[in-house]
């Protein structure tokens, strides 16, 4: 165990802080800023994040892990950890296109073809192409396997016909990597294809969700008639559900690592905030939940930090990276929530002007149920963690042996 | 950079729990449960010949001369065997203390003792309810003599020495005193954990001589409660472990409504949720680990206060929620003394409240925040 760089990863950081420094903005100290939802195509937030993927890829600093050929920097998980360590003291999108390049660049990688990796994935890191990801539809969130949106081969080609919902990012992707129905005859899991898919054409239509927290990251994509080349496949005929599930795992060590737990701002409130004529800091109840936090904080990150030395050596993620979102979600919820209790009668303003930190903490309020949903539920992170991590009996299934065509559903009852 | 223990390392670990699997199982650790006994001795003896206890003494002096890490893996088995041996008074306090803090000679009397077995040592600092506090204490050390009395004192009655916080004409200092010292009297006492030994030391002008500088009581105590809260941390990961698996295991073989009690969801959630703690608190714990094993380096890491802090509160919360819950998982036989649930529940207890409770270390961890983010 060593927590020190080795010469060579001493070299790495340095030229990544100088780069950093060089090229990107430092976040100023104690800054509590306003969670901004992601905006549509043509928003700042979109243009700005563009705009430093390509300055990232023009560095050489795009997608740390994957190969060269690929676009990446063919370096490996403790890169990743270093350029994370140093990019926290900079405010930059880093993390905006993560569902492309955290799950649908996995895919391709392990699933397309040579020609199709060399063709794609530099684009999909240099954020000149935009990703999606179209599993969840509206009859199958958790059941993610119970899915569907059918695609039908017809000649070299097949016709997609469904609905998609959740999808992050739909309306500026300029590809997709959708999971679908193929033979409705046999057991759910069995019965699934995985493709690429290009959303720029007729039948692809994108719906934006408005959310509870008024943004508009969510949306619904449909599908009539549109059209997928077989040499756009992933993997086999019926093979889709063991590519979900790779990509899955994928996503949530990607995400453990830089899950927003709202303890930063937390934190600098903590130091900065008089409330009655006392710092917040000298408050014993506000003292105990940060140090509770903190560790959960630290816990995160030591841990995430574990499993990627596990990658580095050579090893898949585990299914142990589901707890990093599992607990950063809802720590992001319970310190909003204490926060707006903190602040009294004011905690419910919204008022630019009157809310304190631009309702930062409001709008985590907000925006934290969504986080607990998104990417597989708190409920679900629980049966990975039980199931794959410690080996407990499967949920018994009402669906098992059935083929996917007989299994009730809501919408079959009530037509 | 490289967030896990090395091979060898692991080595040490396996072999270490395979001698506490058979020397420290459940039903050995009964036999302290249900006498007067105060530790397993046989136990005691195995695993010195076995040289842990030597682990961290360096070969000058008959030790092994190995490191934090390879220590900390012997303390998350014997955490996980819940081993009722004087192990961490010994080793994490008393040794640690006089590397710390020993003279030249006080190094040569004690460590090869130490690291044999022959000698076992303890730290006597608790005088009274509340938060620990060297401000006032009312064990004071004039003209060579000791008095006041410390309670409760880890493994004070089985004991040959005590490292001892006192008030001296300097403010506070660290003594040693024999404790076959005529002038003091010493009584077991009933404790929440009967698997471990604990003892009220009435200290009546009782020889002692002087740890370390005069005065550097303070500094010196939280050095070395930093060290042994991070092996601390190592048993408390191993002990919840330990109640987690044990859970597992019950309602996996166990049947209610047709099914195996481990297959609903109320009890995978549970089980998923103590997992969860537990990780956290294991890897915090690698990270203090290595905070400490960078003094071996000569450097101390300005994030050792912190990393030592966080493991322990993170250590402290994971082996309660494993140790109560395990307990639930049981359903009625949990709450039986025949089942080992409760050993788990007692250790945990104990050991989140020999270094001081959880709502001092929470304190100490934010002040410690504080302090890392001013130097940062």
């Amino acid at each position: 165990m060593n927590f020190n760089d080795t010469p060579e990863q001493t070299r790495f950081r340095s030229e990544v802080r100088n780069w950093l420094q060089a090229n990107a903005t430092p976040k100023p100290p104690g800054e509590v800023k306003a969670l901004q939802p992601a905006g549509a195509e043509g928003s700042v937030n979109y243009i700005d994040a563009q705009a430093w993927y390509k300055k990232k890829a023009d560095a050489g600093y795009a997608c740390l892990t994957w190969a060269k050929e690929h676009g990446g920097a063919g370096l490996n998980a403790i890169h990743q950890v270093i350029w994370n360590q140093e990019m926290a003291h900079f405010s930059e999108p880093d993390n905006y296109f993560f569902i492309g390049q955290g799950n649908c660049g996995p895919a391709i990688t392990h699933f397309a073809n040579e020609e199709t990796k060399l063709k794609l994935l530099p684009r999909m890191a240099s954020a000149e192409d935009i990703w999606c990801q179209l599993f969840s539809e509206p009859g199958a969130g958790s059941d993610i396997a119970g899915l569907s949106t059918k695609a039908v081969s017809d000649g070299d080609n097949w016709i997609i016909n469904g609905q998609k919902i959740w999808t992050s990012g739909a309306q500026y992707s300029r590809y997709g990597v959708i999971l679908t129905r193929t033979d409705p005859g046999i057991s759910k899991y069995r019965g699934m294809t995985m493709f690429m898919i290009d959303m720029d054409q007729p039948g692809v239509q994108i719906q934006p969700i408005k959310q509870m927290d008024e943004g508009h990251h969510f949306n619904e994509v449909f599908f009539n008639d549109a059209v997928v080349p077989d040499s756009y496949r992933l993997g086999e005929i019926g093979g889709g559900w063991g590519c979900a599930l790779t990509i899955l795992m994928h996503e949530r060590l990607a995400v453990s690592s830089v899950q927003p737990t709202g303890f930063a701002e937390f934190l600098a409130t903590c130091k900065s905030l008089e409330l009655n004529g006392e710092k917040l800091i000298n408050d014993p109840v506000v003292r105990e939940r940060l140090a509770s936090w903190y560790c959960q904080q630290a816990g995160i990150l030591n841990a995430s930090n574990r499993m990627f030395t596990a990658v580095a050596k050579g090893g898949m993620p585990g299914a142990e990276a589901a707890l990093g979102k599992l607990v950063g979600a809802t720590m992001s919820q319970e310190i909003a929530n204490f926060m707006c209790q903190q602040l009294g009668q004011s905690g419910i303003i919204m008022e630019p002007g009157y809310s304190e930190f631009d309702a930062h903490y409001q709008n985590s309020l907000l925006l934290a149920p969504g986080i607990r949903l998104a990417g597989g539920t708190d409920e679900i992170m629980r049966n990975i963690i039980a199931e794959q991590v410690l080996g407990l009996p499967q949920e018994p299934r009402a669906d098992k042996g059935m083929a996917y065509s007989e299994i009730p559903s809501g919408n079959t009852l009530t037509q | 950079m490289d967030f896990e223990f090395s091979e060898d390392q692991k080595l040490i670990q396996e072999q270490v729990r395979t001698v506490l699997s058979e020397q420290s199982s459940p039903e050995q650790v009964r036999t302290i449960l249900d006498s007067d006994q105060a530790f397993h001795t046989s136990l005691w003896q195995q695993a010195t010949e076995l040289g842990w206890a030597a682990t961290r003494i360096p070969e000058e002096y008959g030790g092994l001369g190995w490191g934090y890490l390879e220590l900390a893996v012997i303390a998350e088995e014997l955490g996980r065997s819940l081993a009722p041996i004087p192990f961490s008074s010994s080793v994490y306090l008393a040794t640690e203390a006089i590397l710390l803090a020993g003279s030249d000679e006080q190094k040569q009397h004690y460590l090869p003792k130490l690291a044999s077995g022959e000698l076992i040592g303890c730290l006597a600092m608790s005088e009274q309810q509340g938060a620990f506090s060297s401000q006032d204490l009312a064990t004071r050390f004039a003209d060579g003599k000791l008095s006041g009395v410390k309670i409760p004192v880890a493994d004070g009655d089985v004991a040959d020495f005590a490292v001892v916080v006192a008030t001296d004409a300097q403010g506070g200092s660290l003594y040693i005193v024999e404790l076959d010292d005529n002038n003091l009297e010493r009584q077991p006492l009933k404790t929440i954990d009967p698997t471990r030994s604990q003892a009220r030391l009435d200290f009546q002008g009782a020889n002692a001589t002087l740890l370390g500088s005069a005065g550097q009581g303070q500094p010196l105590l939280d050095q070395l409660i930093d060290i042994a809260a991070v092996l601390f941390a190592f048993e408390q990961v191993g002990g919840a472990q330990a109640a987690l698996d044990m859970g597992i295991e019950y309602t996996k073989n166990r049947y209610a409504f047709g099914r195996q009690v481990a297959s609903f969801q109320a009890i995978k959630h549970k089980f998923a949720d103590m997992f969860t703690a537990l990780e956290l608190a294991r890897s915090n714990a690698y990270y203090g680990a290595w905070a400490l094993s960078c003094r071996e380096q000569g450097s101390v890491p300005a994030e050792l206060p912190l990393a030592a802090a966080t493991a322990r509160v993170s250590a402290t919360d994971a082996f309660y929620l494993c140790s109560k819950e395990n307990i639930q998982a049981h359903g009625g036989m949990g709450f039986t003394w025949e089942f080992n649930c409760h050993l788990y529940y007692r250790r945990a207890q104990l050991l989140s409240l020999n270094l001081g409770g959880q709502a001092e270390w929470k304190n100490l961890l934010v002040d410690r925040l504080l302090a890392s983010e001013v130097a940062a």
